[in-house]
């Protein structure tokens, strides 16, 4: 069985179907241990990928969600400032130098880890996934490239942090900026679409096993054809999932059944106002019989 | 490299540097650690199917979308010589390719710059000549650019080195004027609204715990974001030139800007504006300038832009500019829907109109009519004043 076989069958057993091209690039980041970059549209799946892959390889998933003013201090370290101050008080009466205060008070004790000293202080290996990257701005986006190639972090009241391990690093975008060339170089890329017929039908399986096979054919189907239509925001995997799950709730067995309950869970497809009005009941009914 | 030392390993070295130097020629940022990686990587282990190098390497050079849509028939190109790749090998060796120079010069003037004779008339001709002979289709391209460029030529006093320089000095300040806004991230100051806790806790030791000095912090000024719309359409040829001076010196300098012009459609410029090596740029904004100076829809590239570019490029910090004088074929109900579609995506929506300078001019047309409601500022662009008289206004933004 080759590598890539092998990431593939192990992200199956937790129940994500991943693709040839993704898993080439999940199983060339752990080998070549890189951090991988993956861009696409929001709802392929970026995001549920790094969940996976943690589930896969049985490790800890540490996320750090990234928007804009996003600093060192929530993201590497802070110090625990009430405590400290707490410190301070308690030991007012008691005979002690300043110097051991100190000391005391900028231990490993007093200290918040954030995700990103997290990651690289624990035993095992996690999965690091750092979401949307392209909100943070460039001057963390320049900070973080630093971390990841030194995997290293200081802090100058303590020294030197060194990574105990090397966390396997996913970072997602969005595409909200373009990301500086030096870190898509540092990087592993993958372009992520959204996933073709077989295998949405394939993850949609995975997660409700209970679904009829020819529903779950049309749904996937209508899914398909729906993305194809001129929306603002299109569907993502988890809309299908959620549809899915929506219709088996209101007991609908075939598209074509229930028009009127069908146009109504459209709700869970779309999500803007526009979308919604885009796709009137009659345009609901043509996908329904089409995808049947 | 040491894994490829000699026999046919060494072959297939060669074949590797040349597939990065293949990549480089199409665009593709690819140093020198790539190549050691995909030796070391493809090396000591039994060969494998093609597919699976192909995605191997794509995983391990593409950087972005557009490198990762184009690796597929790159790679086909250079590793399987026989297959549809046939097409592809015939546009590299069209002049296109070959002769960047050949084409520049169309473009030089057009972008003004100034080492251009604009009277060298000779071997223009020529290069259209030899590009017909050679590359057909794509020669048709260049003629019809170069034609544009010809309306625009007898324009003396925008291929005036000064007034160019002028334009560009212009466009730097309008973007001082912009550059510092309110943001999330705190940073030290003297007297801010916010305790800084750290530094508190720090300088409070020597005063045995007891916090004295207060230390506070505050928020940085941070940028807003610039999208600029510029009309080429043929009515507004008479300013189109100056303008993309104008907007070249506006994305240059900032970071967070977009450039697009319009005509019929909608097209994004920013790369090509921003690219330093000036004679590359002028090549892709001569293939991107297709149609240069015909009728105007800005209600469509409004919808392409809102549909495509919007959800990425504008967020609550950005301010639009259209630069247009309102001369819109297409329908204003149309416009009018766009306008308030991005208006919703985008803090401010400045439009300068040129003919707003002139005396006479009333801005009555449909499409100006059904744009106003969502204009913020509405100002005359027909001249140098006339745009440093904006930078206030964009100034309280």
């Amino acid at each position: 069985m080759t590598a890539e076989a092998d990431i593939r069958s192990r992200l199956e057993r937790v129940g994500y179907v991943a693709d040839r091209g993704l898993a080439t690039a999940m199983q060339l980041a752990l080998s070549l241990r890189r951090p991988l970059l993956l861009e696409g549209e929001a709802g392929v799946g970026k995001t549920a990928t790094a969940k996976a892959l943690a589930d896969a390889l049985d490790t800890r998933l540490i996320r750090l969600q990234c928007y804009e003013g996003l600093d060192a201090t929530s993201t590497i370290y802070e110090w625990n400032y009430q405590k400290q101050l707490l410190a301070i008080r308690v030991r007012e009466h008691d005979q002690v130098t300043a110097d051991i205060i100190e000391k005391r008070i900028f231990s490993e004790e007093y200290l918040l880890r954030r995700p990103l000293l997290e990651a690289i202080s624990l035993e095992r290996s996690p999965v690091l996934l750092i979401d949307e990257v392209d909100r943070a701005d460039e001057e963390f986006e320049a900070y973080l490239l630093e971390v990841l190639s030194d995997f290293q972090v200081t802090i100058p009241e303590l020294g030197t942090i060194e990574a105990r391990t090397r966390p396997h690093v996913i970072l997602t975008s969005n595409g909200t900026r373009e990301l500086s060339d030096a870190l898509r170089r540092r990087c592993l890329y993958s372009y992520l679409e959204f996933p073709d017929h077989a295998r949405e039908l394939a993850i949609l399986r995975a997660s409700m096993p209970d679904l009829q096979e020819a529903l779950a054919d049309s749904i996937i189907d209508f899914v398909q054809q729906l993305r194809r239509e001129d929306l603002e925001k299109k569907p993502g995997v988890a809309e299908t999932l959620d549809w899915a799950a929506a219709l088996c709730g209101l007991g609908i067995k075939d598209l074509r059944d229930a028009p009127s309950k069908v146009a109504a869970t459209m709700i869970c497809l779309l999500k803007t106002e526009r979308d919604l009005k885009a796709v009137p009941k009659e345009t609901v009914s043509r996908l329904a019989g089409r995808a049947a | 490299m040491p894994a490829f030392r000699q026999g046919t390993d060494a072959e297939i070295a060669g074949r590797i540097i040349g597939f990065i130097r293949h990549l480089r020629n199409n665009g593709f940022t690819v140093g020198t650690e790539d190549s050691g990686r995909i030796a070391d990587h493809l090396a000591g282990r039994p060969l494998l199917p093609i597919a699976r190098i192909c995605m191997e390497m794509k995983v391990l050079l593409t950087g972005n979308r557009e490198e990762w849509r184009h690796f597929d028939e790159l790679f086909e190109a250079y590793w399987l010589p026989a297959g549809r790749v046939r097409t592809n090998s015939v546009r590299k060796s069209s002049p296109h390719a070959h002769n960047p120079h050949r084409q520049t010069r169309v473009w030089r003037d057009h972008l003004g710059n100034q080492q251009d004779d604009p009277g060298e008339v000779g071997p223009k001709i020529e290069f259209e000549e030899a590009g017909q002979d050679v590359c057909g289709e794509a020669s048709g391209r260049l003629v019809a650019a170069r034609q544009s460029v010809n309306m625009k030529a007898d324009l003396k006093h925008f291929t005036d080195p000064d007034e160019i320089r002028a334009a560009e000095a212009l466009a730097l300040r309008l973007a001082r004027a912009m550059r510092y806004r309110l943001s999330r991230r705190r940073r030290a100051s003297a007297n801010g609204p916010g305790v800084d806790l750290r530094r508190t806790i720090r300088h409070a030791l020597a005063k045995g715990g007891e916090p004295i000095d207060l230390f506070r912090q505050t928020r940085p000024d941070r940028p807003v974001h610039i999208v600029v719309f510029l009309d080429v359409s043929g009515s507004m040829k008479h300013y189109s030139r100056f303008f993309l001076q104008f907007v070249k010196g506006l994305v240059c300098r900032w970071l967070h800007s977009e450039a697009f012009v319009f005509h019929t459609r909608l097209i994004r410029v920013t790369d090509p504006m921003r690219d330093h090596d000036s004679v590359r740029a002028m090549t892709r904004l001569a293939l991107m300038a297709e149609g240069f100076g015909g009728g105007t829809r800005l209600g469509e590239s409004l919808a392409t832009f809102n549909r495509s570019y919007a959800r990425r490029v504008a967020n609550s910090r950005t301010v639009a500019i259209i630069l247009s004088d309102g001369y819109d074929t297409g329908a204003p109900d149309q416009l009018s829907a766009e306008l308030e579609r991005l208006k919703r995506r985008i803090r401010r929506l400045v439009w300068l109109n040129p003919l707003l300078g002139w005396q006479s001019y009333a801005p009555v047309t449909a499409a100006i009519q059904a744009a106003r409601p969502h204009i913020d500022h509405f100002a005359p662009a027909n001249t140098l004043e006339s745009l440093a008289a904006i930078e206030p206004e964009l100034a309280r933004i």
